[in-house]
């Protein structure tokens, strides 16, 4: 577990800022909720009746006056682009960033298997991610009670489980194009993270498009299909994990044969 | 005992040359030159030799055992100096040095140490900020903290100040005769004339020459140029001559009292003998092959 370790220390700074602006965001977002309550019930139509830019967001179908409805929409954004951001970019340079710092003929040359480098590259990145969900979940909760508000336990832990699939299974993704790259992996990493948000978008607003929500991992976190359904689409985080499981399988595949230069 | 051992070894990028059929064998205890200009296919060898990048067909063995099965168990007595060398960023000295060592899950705080006092390093520093001389020196203590069996050094003495560049050798000398292989490749031909007991010479991706160093150097040139009137046709070894107004300068392989002689019955009013640059050593050899077919 020595690169573990390694690569926790690497990338500490990187995930401490991450983690600490999404919190903040998040923290600051629940704390103009008491503010906006009361005006809410006028705010309400207007959001929902602003045609398919309520429907993007999912407007239309959530309660504005109430905490979770807020916290669907508001931080569902925050939470979600952010959390996808950190997820790609973590994963997206985790292998390849050996080769662009040429610091891979460091590490390739000591009595290390290179399958498992990348098992152990792996599991630092899932590290990463569910601690700092971990810690935005606690920032949550904690902020909602600093309101006075009641938790809701139920929808509140479903958004932030769906988040965090949706970041494993970008890791996946931009796990397996971090085998294949050498440079601009992380470019191509923000890239598809932001694609999938802009999707998503597509598909709620297009009745059309609909089809693309099994693609896009954003498809199985929409605020307002898990407050209203309880639950989260079975189907999507199936469709969502095995995309998920084919990124990381073709990493191993690519790089346990990769040249390195 | 063999080391190394490569059987008709290829490497091709795509549809460009990285080495040829290379045959190289290094036996165990020898101090083995590999000369080459850049882009001749050193750090291709060496890549292979190392499990970096896999043949396009041949196959290369180090300690008896296949690169391409077993690469971890013959890394683990392989101390590699890559000529660049980078690290970590935000690394402390002595933390990459601890890294080095756990992937090899050895202890070698001890030979670290000792090494670090000989380079006269300061494992406290963060690697960031050292110059790119002791930044080698990094790399070394790196490659001979964990007495490696093999040693396999990639032009290890560029950026390094004449000092440390002894000190290096004197540490390479001591460890050869303790018994360890060390394979270096280098384009500084006196270094490997004054440390290696063997050498191989590669071009265009194929060895064109591997023999002891006494050998290689006997039958590699001086270049000599001449101010003044000399006869020199009595003499046999004059390559690649150039005649001006007032020198004469050519490549010369004969025996060196014949020239001198030559010389002393001329009217010299000025001389030089250096060593020929490498081009003109592969010229050498080139045309050595040349003549032989």
């Amino acid at each position: 577990m020595t690169l573990v370790k390694h690569e926790l220390r690497q990338g500490k700074t990187s995930s401490l800022v991450w983690t600490a602006s999404i919190g903040f965001l998040l923290a600051v977002c629940i704390f103009l909720f008491p503010e906006m309550k009361g005006q809410m019930d006028s705010v309400n139509d207007v959001f929902a009746s602003m045609g398919s830019f309520s429907e993007a967001f999912g407007m239309d179908r959530l309660n504005f006056g109430t905490l979770i409805g807020f916290y669907a929409v508001e931080c569902g954004n925050i939470l979600g682009l952010g959390g996808a951001f950190y997820a790609s970019l973590c994963a997206a340079g985790i292998l390849s960033k050996e080769e662009k710092n040429k610091t891979a003929e460091f590490l390739l040359t000591h009595p290390v298997s290179r399958k498992r480098i990348i098992t152990e590259k792996l599991i630092a990145v899932l590290i990463q991610i569910t601690a700092m969900d971990i810690i935005i979940y606690a920032v949550s909760v904690g902020s909602i009670a600093a309101i006075g508000e009641a938790i809701p336990w139920k929808e509140i832990s479903l958004l932030h489980l769906a988040y965090y699939l949706l970041q494993i299974e970008l890791a996946g993704i931009c796990f397996g194009i971090s085998a294949f790259f050498r440079k601009g992996s992380t470019g191509i990493g923000l890239g598809i993270a932001s694609m999938m948000y802009f999707l998503n978008l597509i598909a709620n607003i297009a009745d059309i498009a609909e089809f693309l929500k099994y693609i896009t991992p954003f498809g199985y976190c929409d605020g307002a299909d898990i407050v209203s359904t309880g639950k989260l689409d079975g189907v999507m985080v199936a469709v969502g994990a095995a995309i998920g499981m084919c990124g990381i399988i073709f990493a191993y595949m690519k790089y346990t044969n990769k040249d390195i230069h | 005992m063999e080391i190394i051992k490569t059987t008709n070894l290829t490497k091709y990028y795509g549809k460009s040359r990285g080495i040829i059929d290379l045959n190289l064998t290094v036996t165990q205890g020898e101090f083995f030159g590999f000369i080459g200009p850049n882009g001749a296919g050193k750090s291709t060898t060496i890549r292979t030799l190392l499990g970096l990048i896999s043949p396009t067909s041949g196959n290369a063995m180090i300690f008896g055992k296949n690169v391409a099965q077993k690469k971890e168990s013959i890394l683990q007595d392989i101390g590699y100096l890559p000529s660049e060398a980078l690290f970590y960023p935000g690394m402390k000295v002595k933390d990459l040095l601890k890294l080095s060592a756990d992937l090899r899950k050895k202890n070698c705080t001890a030979e670290s140490k000792l090494l670090c006092e000989r380079l006269q390093l300061d494992t406290s520093r963060k690697i960031d900020a050292l110059s790119f001389g002791n930044r080698k020196k990094v790399a070394i203590v790196c490659a001979l903290q964990h007495r490696p069996k093999l040693l396999v050094l990639d032009e290890p003495t560029s950026g390094l100040d004449p000092l440390m560049q002894k000190e290096f050798f004197d540490i390479l000398r001591e460890r050869n005769k303790e018994g360890t292989t060390i394979f270096i490749s280098s384009h500084v031909l006196s270094e490997i004339q004054r440390n290696c007991t063997c050498a191989a010479i590669i071009r265009d991706g194929r060895i064109i020459a591997c023999d002891s160093v006494e050998i290689l150097s006997k039958t590699s040139a001086k270049r000599i140029t001449v101010h003044g009137i000399v006869n020199l046709k009595s003499l046999d070894g004059i390559r690649d001559r150039k005649d001006s107004e007032d020198s004469i300068s050519f490549l010369y392989s004969g025996d060196m009292d014949s020239l001198l002689r030559a010389l002393s019955s001329g009217q010299v009013n000025d001389l030089t003998i250096t060593e020929p640059d490498l081009e003109e050593v592969f010229l050498h050899y080139y045309k050595k092959d040349g003549d032989a077919v």
